[in-house]
C-alpha cells in the first residue's frame, strides 16, 4: 500500500427522482481515522456512502489524497475506496475464496485473469479476518458472523486506502457485532485505512469511532466527539429519542435509551 | 494450501469428459442415418477431405455425397447451433442474474419469426433471403429492446430491459400473426420454421453461421470472469470498478449476434439455452469460467444427438428439432426446479 491519505468530500448532493437525499455535505476523514455516520432512518447515511463510493450520481467533489473522483475511471477509484454495502449479495454456491478473490477485480485489466499474487492476496485477507478455514465453504452455508467476516475480507483484498461500511453489524448478535468492529479497528490501526461507517447502534458508534457525524434531512447537523454530538437534546430533536449519556466502568460511553415518564411524551409529539 | 481446492476452476477431467461426449456425438451423427454404410467407409470418406490426406473410402459417388454433402454439414451445423445457443443462454443467465433467462429473452425469437415470415411470404419458403430476413429481424428486435429500455429510464437495469423485451416481443409476434393471417397458404412453412429444423442444409449454412458463432463464442468466453463479478449485483459490481451496464451491453450484443445467426439457419430451437447451462451448473459448479466452456461443448453434443433423434426416430420422416429438445428439456427443467439449491436465491 502506498502513502495513505484519507478521503475528502465537498458539497456533496444526491437526488433520487428529484427528491433531495443529500444536500451540501462536507466530510474529511484522515488516514487511520474512523468516522461514524449516525442519524435517523432516511437522514442520508447510505446516500452519503454511495456518493463517496461513486455508485450514485452526485454533485460536489470527492477525492482520496490528491486524486479526484471526477473524471477518474471507476476501476481506478475502486483501487482507492472499498465498500461493504448494507445487504451484500452472496451467491450461495460460490466459495468464500472465490468471493474474496472478486475483491481483486479493480486490480485486473478488463479481460485479464487473476494471477498467483491475487490469489495470495485473497487468501491472506481471509486469514487476516480469522476466516482462513472458511475458504472452501460455499457462501450459502455460512452463519451471519462468518458471512460478515468474508465480506470484510473481500473489501480488504481490494487493498484500498478508504473503507466504507454501511451498517456492517446489522443482523449480527452483540458478540459478533463486537468481533466485526474489533477487526475493523485492527485494520485501520495496522494499515492506516480511513474508515467511514454508518452505525445505528449509538453506543458502538461512540465507542469505536474517533468522530461522529450526525445527519438529518441530508445535511450534517453535528460533528465531533461522541459526547458533543450525542447530547440528549440533539437525540430528541433529530431522532425523536430519549437517551441518557452514561459512562461505563472503563470510562467508555454508553448511550442508554430512557422510557417516557410524565409529560415527556408530549415533547416528542412536537 | 487451500487455494486450488477453494477456487473451483475448470478441471481437466471435466473438459475431457465433455470433449469425449462431443466426439462421441459427432461420430454417432456421421455414422447413423437412413442409408446404411460401413463405419470404415464413412470415416475414410471424411478423412479423405482433410488437407494432405488421401484415402480411398470404397463408397460409391452417391454414398460419398450423402456423407460429405448431407450428413457431415448437418452434424457440424447442429454442433455450431447447439454451442452458440448454450453459450448465449448461460451468458444471459449471468448478466440478468435470472435462471430462466434464455437467448430469446430480449425478443430475438419474435424478431426472427417476423423476419422469416416476411421472407417466406414475399419470396417463398426456399428463398435464400429467408435466413437473412430472420437475422435482420432478430437484431432489429434486440436493438429496439435496448432503445426502449434506455428510454424508459432506470438506466437500462436488467429488469427494465427484460420488460422492454416482453413488449417488443409481443409487438413483433402480433405483426407476425397478422401477416400469417393475410397469407394463410404460408402458415405451414412458417410453422415448420418456428419449430426448428436442420433438414435443408449443405455446407452453405455452416458458412453462414460459422463467422458469427466464432465471434460470439470468443467474446462470451473472454467475459467469463466478469460474469462472475456480476453475480454480486449491479451496485457491488460498481464498487469493484465494473460497470454492469457496459458488460451487459457487450455480452448481450455478442450473444445476440450468435443467436440471430443460429436462428437464421436453424429456426427456433428452444430449451438448449436453458437445459445445457443448468446441467453444467448442477454437475460442475456455478462459476462462469466452468459454465461457459462446458456449455459450449455440451450444447454442441446435445444438439447433435437431438438432431440424430430428429432424423432417425420416425425415419424417413423427420421430427421437428424443437420438439425433441423441448421433449428432453421440459422434464429436465422440472428436475432443475426441484433441486434449486444451487444458490440462485439471495
Amino acid at each position: 500500500m502506498g502513502a495513505v491519505s484519507g478521503i475528502t468530500a465537498r458539497g456533496l448532493g444526491v437526488r433520487y427522482d428529484g427528491r433531495v437525499a443529500l444536500a451540501g455535505v462536507d466530510l474529511t476523514v484522515a488516514a487511520g481515522e474512523w468516522a461514524a455516520l449516525v442519524g435517523p432512518n432516511g437522514a442520508g447515511k447510505t446516500s452519503l456512502l454511495r456518493a463517496l463510493a461513486g455508485t450514485v450520481p452526485c454533485t460536489g467533489a470527492v477525492a482520496v489524497g490528491g486524486a479526484a473522483r471526477r473524471g477518474m475511471p471507476r476501476r481506478r477509484w475502486a483501487r482507492l475506496v472499498a465498500t461493504v454495502v448494507q445487504q451484500p449479495v452472496l451467491p450461495g454456491a460460490m466459495t468464500a475464496a472465490e468471493y474474496v478473490l472478486l475483491g481483486r477485480t479493480p486490480h485486473l485489466g478488463y479481460l485479464a485473469a487473476e494471477g498467483p499474487g491475487d490469489v495470495a492476496a485473497a487468501l491472506g485477507a481471509l486469514e487476516r479476518l480469522d476466516a482462513g478455514a472458511l475458504a472452501t465453504r460455499p457462501l450459502g452455508s455460512l452463519s451471519g458472523g462468518e458471512r460478515q467476516r468474508v465480506v470484510l475480507a473481500r473489501a480488504l483484498a481490494q487493498e484500498t486506502e478508504v473503507l466504507l461500511l454501511d451498517e456492517p453489524t446489522a443482523s449480527l448478535d452483540i458478540g459478533h457485532e463486537q468481533q466485526v468492529l474489533d477487526l475493523v479497528e485492527g485494520l485501520r490501526r495496522e494499515r492506516g485505512i480511513a474508515v467511514v461507517s454508518a452505525l445505528h447502534d449509538l453506543t458502538l458508534a461512540a465507542q469505536y469511532a474517533d468522530r461522529l457525524v450526525l445527519l438529518d434531512g441530508g445535511r450534517v447537523v453535528a460533528e465531533g466527539p461522541a459526547e458533543a454530538v450525542l447530547t440528549p437534546e440533539a437525540m430528541l430533536r433529530f431522532s425523536g429519542a430519549r437517551v441518557a449519556l452514561l459512562r461505563g466502568p472503563g470510562g467508555e460511553m454508553v448511550v442508554a435509551p430512557r422510557r417516557a415518564v410524565g409529560g415527556e411524551q408530549e415533547a416528542i409529539g412536537g | 494450501m487451500t487455494g486450488p481446492r477453494a477456487l473451483r476452476r475448470l478441471s481437466l477431467p471435466a473438459v475431457a469428459v465433455a470433449v469425449v461426449l462431443l466426439l462421441g456425438a459427432l461420430l454417432a451423427g456421421v455414422l447413423v442415418g437412413a442409408v446404411g454404410m460401413s463405419a470404415r467407409g464413412v470415416l475414410a470418406e471424411v478423412a479423405d477431405h482433410l488437407p494432405f490426406v488421401s484415402i480411398e473410402s470404397g463408397l460409391g459417388d452417391r454414398e460419398a455425397a450423402i456423407v460429405w454433402d448431407l450428413r457431415l454439414p448437418r452434424v457440424v451445423l447442429a454442433a455450431l447451433v447447439g454451442a452458440t445457443l448454450a453459450a448465449a443462454g448461460a451468458a444471459y443467465q449471468g448478466v440478468f442474474r435470472n435462471p430462466l433467462a434464455d437467448p430469446y429473452l430480449l425478443g430475438v425469437a419474435a424478431g426472427a419469426g417476423l423476419g422469416a415470415t416476411v421472407g417466406i411470404v414475399t419470396a417463398g419458403p426456399a428463398a435464400a433471403v429467408v435466413p437473412a430476413a430472420a437475422f435482420a429481424g432478430a437484431l432489429a428486435a434486440v436493438i429496439l429492446t435496448y432503445a426502449l429500455g434506455g428510454a424508459a429510464g432506470g438506466g437500462r437495469s436488467g429488469t427494465t430491459l427484460v420488460l422492454a423485451g416482453v413488449s417488443v416481443a409481443a409487438f413483433f409476434t402480433a405483426a407476425q400473426t397478422f401477416l400469417q393471417q393475410r397469407h394463410a397458404d404460408t402458415v405451414r412453412e412458417v410453422y415448420s420454421w418456428i419449430l426448428g429444423r436442420l433438414s435443408t442444409v449443405g455446407w452453405a449454412e455452416v458458412g453462414l453461421l460459422a463467422p458469427y458463432a466464432a465471434v460470439s463464442l470468443l467474446v462470451l468466453l473472454l467475459h467469463r470472469r466478469l460474469l462472475d463479478v456480476l453475480a454480486v449485483g449491479e451496485e457491488e459490481a460498481g464498487t469493484l470498478g465494473v460497470s454492469a451496464a457496459r458488460v451487459r451491453l457487450v455480452v448481450v450484443a455478442a450473444a445476440t449476434l450468435g443467436t440471430a445467426a443460429a436462428v437464421a439457419v436453424s429456426g427456433l430451437v428452444g430449451f438448449v439455452g436453458i437445459v445445457v447451462p443448468h446441467a453444467v451448473r448442477l454437475l460442475a459448479g456455478s462459476s462462469y469460467r466452468v459454465i461457459l466452456p462446458l456449455s459450449i461443448l455440451g450444447g454442441a453434443a446435445f444438439l447433435v444427438l437431438a438432431d440424430l433423434g430428429a432424423r432417425t426416430l420416425v425415419s424417413p420422416a423427420e421430427v421437428p428439432l424443437g420438439v425433441i429438445t423441448a421433449f428432453v428439456g421440459a422434464p429436465f427443467f422440472a428436475v432443475v426446479l426441484r433441486s434449486g439449491r444451487r444458490g440462485w436465491g439471495p
